[in-house]
């Protein structure tokens, strides 16, 4: 019940909004989103962080029993990181959508808050149906949300996001289905059907590869779209730029993190066997992502543009942390999830309070406000070098953390890795190189739209954008020049996580401990049984002589070692 | 034969209901007339009763689907008549009252005012009781004359209903058009039932279906050319009935031509009537007595893998996959919301027929047993259709000659959220469960299609099903789109759009949009009904069974290894 309310209360603050009048709409969104977070600090005190990658809080009710649905809640670190993020982005897209938002206030923040809701349902869940369930329906209040709230090109931008999110998650729809029916079939004793996360993933663990490819693949579907990975990212750049900024917050800080923790929870977590076996073929796609969307922004003028090119671009070395397969490259890669979250999220919060002053986010037309919004510049200027990744603030830690994990993935797992090799193979360092190029172009866009937006020359432009200024002074009386209280309000609490992540994450690096260890040891496993699958793979591995665990091990500690409730099992798969 | 009358209670009191309805529609006195629909819902209610007080397992392959049959044609029968009011005789009706109220008129004028030939009051509710009542009969069928007669009888009424519901003529061409393809689609099914006679020697489902598996038996797997033959004619005339591919051209038009509560019915009614004929057909044929993949002549336990002759699941397989993507993609390019709704109703007959191929399933569990979704999803389908049409049947406005016509284009519905924000967001809920937008109704009808299909390794098929259900997102969302996030704006050159008088269509409307969303939670039980429904027990009547069904022990006679096709 515990994390149950943590749903129910942006859900209800969101009804009470929609039946209440126009004037509390604002009132009720505050409340509707800092109780939770107050009562997050109960469920901290509830929460033990020490333990393994156990979920906690559990909470089972019975939904429609024909099918074996639960609603089962529970919380293990991950998703209570994630829940912190989705938590704490939700009061600030309140407080930044004050001033941006006008008409129709009650559709907008009721729609918000059901989006809140839902976000958090899909990072507590432990059912994949109701975890399908929420993840879908995340689509409907974003989609009304870009749609309404957005810019020009808003239809046509909603609707992309709605059909290629939808259609991709379908075949994920149908890929759990088949897992919940392997379990039925072959591993549950009583044939019943559940779609209960630990046992699924006992059973999809189970699969032989031909199925786990497929699965992993129709998993894929889904998940990569919401990332986005390469091929398919190419909704991301219009939803970003045509949604409202609230909007874009959402989608950079918590929407994308659904399809990265998509992949963790399912395409790593059942299907270990085909995810070893096509890590190539993801990290590929993932660093033409990084490069390719990099180099996008270096050409881009519009500056929201260009941040929303920049999430596909992070988004990659997201992936490529994923598919390292290593403690450091997952922790990396979780903990990247929430970095780029709160910058990322706040750049689009800052070039959301230029929008409102100038409305443009053209860079020829925004040069050198440094002179005229000193605040405002200071802020751009640390949240840029934030998502840079300037050692010392939270975007460098996780950065090199994903490319240090990719780096020695090869080493760690069959030696050398071949580009493509038929046999499987991993990540290595020429992927860490490429990826590594990706960092220089991030450096390279971002520092040179510092240069033109906070320090170029106002040069020919200045009357100009002095007569946007006062037009826009005359329709927000109430926006000063330059970053008023609340902004500032806004920006406070992003910029000090920023800070302090990138000086001491070490807490946040403990916590991912015990779960990423975990999942290096199912990795342990699976790498074993591809070794055993392909004999061409394991000659490799032995050939570089990698003391991996390569005692093969047997289905019945298989089992032990896969339920979450045994303790010593992480080590196992430890060298 | 006393045995089949005790199976009839519920069709009887419907015919006792139809015949005092017929009489009554052409009393002078209005008060007398206006019972026809409450007496229609005491019948429906009462067979309902009936239906679950009385009736027996039938004698076919598949014994408890007629008690689930007539409970859900009881229930969603009583949505659709409410729906009903207003589609005949309302211009006849003003009259009769503007004549009474002119100061010539009193009370006994105005009784002698009525001409009973003119009103078609009594026939159109007869017939619509008429068609229920065949509609229930094919969930009990266990005989090819009877199943036939009983789709006729289904039918039958429903052209004539296409025919009168609007005084225009494009209903006289729609009812004609739907009764000659009709009349085409029963030929074939007809011709079919012959084959599958000389194929088997028998008339009766139980006997068709034992002497099918003394044939696959003796034959080392392979049945009668001639009778499966019939069966695949069989299926592909009753597809008449589903509108799936290839007999599915009427359907938009016909839809279009009908008033827009006979188009709910004709979407629910045949379609349903379809499934229960198709269902038993291939129960008939297969499914309860497999063959071993390995050629072995043995036959394998009632209730383990169902497969259906290859010939015949082939054919399903193809027409599934063309009917969801023809429907859907078809779908796309409409501008009437109505046309909209009659290619997704195309689209989701696609759906359901990949529960028929999947058959009852191996564990007997819901989730793998197709017959359990296609029932299921018959249910949540004739609850989720009302909801569109109701509000499509609420919307009208005056035309160039003074009556009132429907307002069914996409830019009709502009801004329905804000105008008639009841309407409205019955509209959109009601698209987004068809769309099976998680977690309302149509989702959770949706993944037993999913997890049967899956189970019964149609793994393609499934991911087909997936790929439409996304095709469908794009109109569904049109629909939702435009009522809820678009400015009300009047069409330019057409009278502005009122409510239709009847507070029942409204009714109906939100009725559905609230199953939609509480059955959504609460419908475990209904799945649970479902599922008993699609329960194969060991039919007595059938010799060749080798041993009795039971889930454990049939399962562990297959190895996980071998049992998977698809992966």
């Amino acid at each position: 019940m515990t994390l149950l309310a943590l749903i129910i209360m942006p859900l209800l603050a969101g009804l009470l909004v929609a039946f209440m009048p126009k004037q509390n709409a604002k009132v009720i969104a505050v409340i509707g989103t800092i109780l939770p977070i107050a009562w997050f600090g109960y469920v901290l005190s509830l929460y033990q962080w020490n333990m393994r990658a156990v979920d906690q809080l559990d909470f089972s009710v019975e939904w429609f029993p024909a099918l074996g649905l639960k609603l089962e809640l529970g919380a293990d670190n991950i998703s209570m990181l994630l829940v912190a993020l989705t938590l704490l982005l939700g009061p600030i897209c309140v407080f930044a959508s004050f001033t941006a938002i006008t008409e129709r206030v009650k559709t907008y923040y009721a729609w918000l808050l059901i989006l809140q809701a839902a976000m958090t349902g899909v990072f507590l869940a432990r059912d994949v149906i109701l975890f399908y369930t929420f993840f879908e329906f995340t689509l409907v209040p974003m989609y009304v949300l870009i749609n309404l709230f957005g810019s020009t090109n808003r239809k046509a931008a909603a609707t992309k996001f709605f059909l290629y999110t939808f259609t991709g998650s379908v075949l994920t729809l149908a890929g759990v289905i088949y897992v919940a029916w392997y379990n039925a079939q072959h591993i549950s004793a009583d044939h019943a059907w559940t779609f209960s996360f630990a046992e699924l993933r006992y059973a999809a663990q189970q699969m032989p590869f031909s199925h786990q490819v497929w699965v992993f693949w129709a998993l894929m579907a889904g998940f990569a779209v919401k990332v986005p990975l390469f091929p398919l990212h190419t909704w991301l750049p219009l939803a970003h730029t045509e949604a409202p900024t609230a909007g874009s917050v959402i989608l950079a800080g918590v929407l994308l993190k659904l399809g990265t923790y998509g992949i963790y929870r399912f395409a790593l977590g059942f299907t270990p066997d085909a995810a070893i076996f096509y890590a190539p073929t993801i990290a590929v796609l993932s660093i033409i992502g990084i490069l390719y969307g990099g180099l996008i922004c270096w050409v881009q003028t519009d500056v929201k543009k260009l941040v929303a090119y920049s999430s596909v671009s992070h988004l990659g070395f997201c992936v490529l942390g994923l598919f390292a397969f290593n403690t450091i490259g997952l922790t990396g890669s979780i903990l990247y999830m929430i970095n780029h979250g709160l910058s990322t999220g706040a750049l689009f919060l800052m070039i959301g309070m230029v929008y409102e002053r100038y409305h443009t986010r053209d860079m020829n037309k925004l040069s050198g406000l440094a002179a005229k919004m000193p605040v405002w510049a200071t802020f751009m200027v640390f949240f840029t070098m934030a998502s840079v990744g300037l050692p010392g603030l939270n975007g460098f830690i996780s950065e090199f953390m994903c490319l240090m994990g990719t780096f020695q993935a090869g080493d760690e797992w069959v030696g050398r890795s071949t580009v493509g090799g038929a046999a499987g193979g991993n990540l290595g360092p020429w992927y860490a190189f490429f990826a590594g190029i990706g960092m220089i172009i991030t450096a390279i866009y971002l520092l040179f739209m510092l240069g033109k937006v906070v320090w170029g020359k106002p040069a020919g432009e200045s009357h100009d954008s002095h007569g946007h200024e006062a037009h826009s002074n005359d329709h927000h009386g109430s926006l000063p020049a330059d970053l008023s209280v609340r902004e500032i309000g806004i920006l406070l609490p992003l910029a000090a996580l920023c800070l302090l992540l990138g000086l001491y994450p070490k807490p946040l690096l403990r916590v991912l401990e015990a779960p990423t260890q975990e999942m290096r040891a199912v990795y342990g496993r699976a790498n074993d049984r591809l070794n055993e699958l392909f004999p061409a793979r394991s000659a490799a591995a032995q050939e570089s002589e990698v003391p991996s665990s390569s005692t093969p091990v047997a289905p019945a500690q298989d089992l032990t070692a896969n339920i979450p409730t045994t303790d010593d099992h992480a080590t196992e798969g430890l060298k | 034969m006393i045995e089949k009358v005790q199976a009839l209670w519920p069709e009887i009191a419907l015919f006792v209901t139809t015949c005092i309805v017929m009489v009554i529609g052409l009393s002078s006195d209005r008060v007398i007339r206006k019972m026809c629909a409450p007496l229609c819902a005491a019948g429906l209610l009462v067979a309902g009763v009936l239906a679950y007080l009385t009736t027996p397992p039938t004698a076919g392959p598949l014994p408890h689907m007629a008690m689930f049959g007539k409970l859900l044609v009881a229930g969603v029968g009583l949505g659709l008549l409410l729906l009903m009011p207003g589609v005949v005789d309302r211009e006849y009706e003003a009259s009769l009252e503007n004549a009474g109220a002119t100061p010539a008129g009193n009370g006994k004028s105005l009784r002698a005012v009525f001409d009973a030939i003119r009103s078609t009051r009594a026939e159109f509710y007869s017939f619509f009781l008429f068609s229920l009542m065949g509609l229930m009969l094919c969930a009990g069928a266990d005989d090819l004359i009877w199943l036939f007669l009983a789709l006729e009888l289904t039918s039958l009424p429903t052209y004539i209903m296409v025919a009168i519901s609007t005084s225009r003529n494009r209903s006289m061409e729609a009812g004609v058009k739907y009764f000659f393809l009709g009349a085409l689609g029963a030929a074939i099914f007809l011709y079919g039932f012959a084959l599958i006679y000389g194929g088997t020697g028998s008339t009766n489902f139980a006997q068709i279906h034992a002497e099918l598996a003394r044939q696959a038996t003796a034959s080392g797997g392979s049945i009668n050319a001639f009778a499966l033959l019939g069966i695949i004619m069989a299926i592909i005339g009753v597809s008449f009935k589903i509108a799936a591919v290839p007999m599915h051209f009427y359907t938009a038009d016909v839809y279009e031509g009908a008033a827009s509560p006979v188009s709910a019915f004709l979407a629910f009614v045949p379609k349903a009537a379809g499934f229960f004929a198709i269902l038993s057909l291939a129960a008939c044929a297969g499914w309860n007595f497999s063959i071993d993949t390995d050629g072995a002549s043995t036959l394998v336990a009632v209730g383990t893998r169902g497969s259906l002759p290859e010939a015949l699941r082939v054919t399903l397989w193809v027409v599934a996959a063309l009917t969801m993507t023809v429907g859907n993609v078809l779908a796309i390019l409409q501008t009437s919301v109505k046309r909209i709704l009659a290619y997704s109703s195309i689209a989701h007959s696609g759906y359901m027929l990949v529960g028929v191929i999947a058959g009852p399933g191996l564990d007997g569990s819901f989730a793998a047993s197709g017959v359990a979704a296609v029932l299921f999803y018959l249910l949540c389908y004739g609850v989720m259709n009302i909801g569109g049409f109701a509000v499509l049947s609420c919307l009208e406005r005056k035309s160039r000659d003074g009556t009132m016509e429907e307002a069914d284009s996409i830019v009709d519905i502009r801004g329905l959220c804000h105008s008639r924000p009841v309407l409205g967001w019955v509209l959109v809920i009601s698209s987004m469960g068809l769309l099976g937008l998680p977690p309302l109704l149509g989702f959770l009808g949706k993944v037993p299609l999913f997890s049967a299909g899956l189970s019964a390794g149609e793994t393609v098929l499934v991911v087909i099903l997936g790929v439409n259900s996304a095709i469908a997102a794009y109109y569904y969302l049109r629909i939702a789109y435009t009522a809820l996030l678009e400015k009300p704006e009047q069409t330019p050159g057409l009278a502005a759009i009122t409510e239709a008088p009847f507070p029942t269509r409204r009714l109906a409307g939100v009725l559905s949009a609230a199953g939609v969303v509480v059955m959504a939670i609460v419908g475990g039980r209904l799945a649970q009904l479902a599922h008993d429904a699609a329960r194969i027990d060991a039919p007595s009547a059938v010799p060749v069974t080798s041993r009795p069904r039971s889930a454990p022990v049939a399962s562990q006679t297959i190895p996980p290894a071998t049992v998977p096709h698809g992966g």
